[in-house]
């Protein structure tokens, strides 16, 4: 089944991608860029840097822009999928949702609208082993959003390796958050995965940071071998 | 033992993980020992040795496994607790003749417990999220325990233990599945 992966540049859309390539065959990347940053939908830190991922991954990429209001982005994700549809004969997309029924049901209706099939490889998963996975299979992640006690200016730009796990699991008991970051606690942005052939060398970057709110903007990247 | 009956497309399809993996970890999270078998590999002796059996739900899209129905002939006998979810409560309406009728819902929606029963004790209202393309008719082979504003959300034999929901429990509703783990263990 030919498939096209709903695409945020983030950890759990490439860990998905990576599950749908051992079962269908991957088409193509979709990606929404939304201009609005309260967006539940759609708004990634650096997002702009999609091409690259895909570039690293081998893969085409959709793209669409959207306002990001709450249901005209809707419309702009409808546009992506057909235009998936109709370039590269995609019959199901797949997502990264973990637990938001907010982002799955809205995906669902629009796949059950255009007659896709519709794939959450990581619905409902333990999220200590999917973290535990997704370092083992060799993805390399950083954190690129915070927006959560306990996290500090320290997080921007770190990898997500062993050890900054273990800090996660301590912050996930004692803050109640979640260890994906799928409560919108952080954001991550992918530099490295099992089936990209170059990595990506991040070679300017700035921090903005305040009261648990901040975000690294990757301003100028790169793929290098790896 | 419970067994847990993948109806996904494909043996180790790409929808297991999100319609068999969470019902297996709810299971394990209680205690109880799931077994894995997808439809077209479920045996004699997997239903001689299970204590009840869980058939999961699948995508919208799914329906290979109602290409051959008579499969679950074994429904009519088992006589120990089986829970339907979604789709896996077509495999029941069909060994038993229920009608179904177009009904597409997606996304949450509020059940209302309408019928006295060990699986849904206490309950009055609960939100739930349903993933399903069809609704069951209503017929007197079955009770209905539970409803939606537009549509019956959960059915029992009238004399076998026999459940059938139309919603997904293992989404925010784990309690469903725990409660059926403990039917299966006092039956």
């Amino acid at each position: 089944m030919r498939l096209g992966v709903l695409f945020s540049g983030g950890k759990d859309s490439l860990f998905a991608c990576w599950k749908a390539m051992q079962h269908e065959e991957v088409a193509c990347l979709i990606t929404v860029i939304s201009r609005n940053p309260e967006s539940y939908m759609f708004h990634t830190p650096n997002i702009h840097l999609a091409g690259l991922q895909a570039e690293a991954a081998g893969l085409p990429l959709v793209e669409a822009e959207t306002a990001g209001e709450k249901e005209t982005e809707l419309l702009d994700l409808r546009r992506a999928l057909l235009e998936a549809r109709d370039r590269f004969g995609i019959e199901g997309v797949v997502t990264g949702a973990i637990l938001s029924v907010y982002q799955a049901s809205r995906v669902q209706r629009l796949c059950h609208d255009l007659d896709l099939w519709c794939f959450n490889p990581l619905w409902h998963t333990d999220q200590e082993a999917y973290m535990e996975d997704l370092i083992g299979a060799g993805f390399r992640v950083i954190i690129t959003g915070v927006f959560s006690c306990p996290f500090d200016a320290s997080w921007l730009g770190r990898e997500i390796d062993h050890r900054a796990l273990n800090e996660l699991r301590g912050a996930a008991r004692k803050y109640r958050i979640t260890l994906t970051g799928e409560g919108g606690e952080f954001e991550t942005f992918v530099v490295d995965a099992p089936f990209f052939s170059r990595r990506i060398a991040i070679e300017e970057a700035s921090k903005v940071y305040r009261n648990h709110n901040g975000v690294l903007h990757i301003e100028r990247a790169g793929l290098v071998e790896r | 033992m419970i067994l847990v009956i993948d109806l996904c497309y494909r043996e180790n399809s790409l929808s297991r993980a999100e319609f068999v993996g969470p019902v297996a970890g709810i299971l394990r999270g209680v205690g109880a020992v799931p077994i894995v078998r997808h439809y077209t590999a479920v045996s004699a002796p997997d239903l001689e040795a299970a204590d009840g059996v869980i058939l999961c739900g699948t995508a919208l899209k799914d329906r290979g496994f109602m290409e051959g129905p008579e499969r679950f002939g074994w429904l009519r006998v088992f006589g120990r607790p089986v829970l339907g979810i979604s789709s896996g409560m077509l495999p029941i309406v069909a060994t038993f003749d229920i009608g179904i009728e177009p009904c597409p819902g997606i996304g949450m929606t509020d059940i209302q417990v309408i019928s006295p029963d060990p699986l849904f004790a206490g309950k009055e209202i609960f939100a739930a999220y349903e993933l399903h393309e069809f609704a069951v008719q209503v017929t007197d082979r079955f009770v209905p325990l539970a409803v939606s504003d537009r549509c019956t959300q959960a059915l029992r034999h009238c004399s076998l233990p026999i459940y059938a929901l139309l919603f997904h429990p293992e989404v925010r509703n784990e309690w469903i599945i725990e409660r059926f783990f403990d039917l299966t263990e006092s039956d």
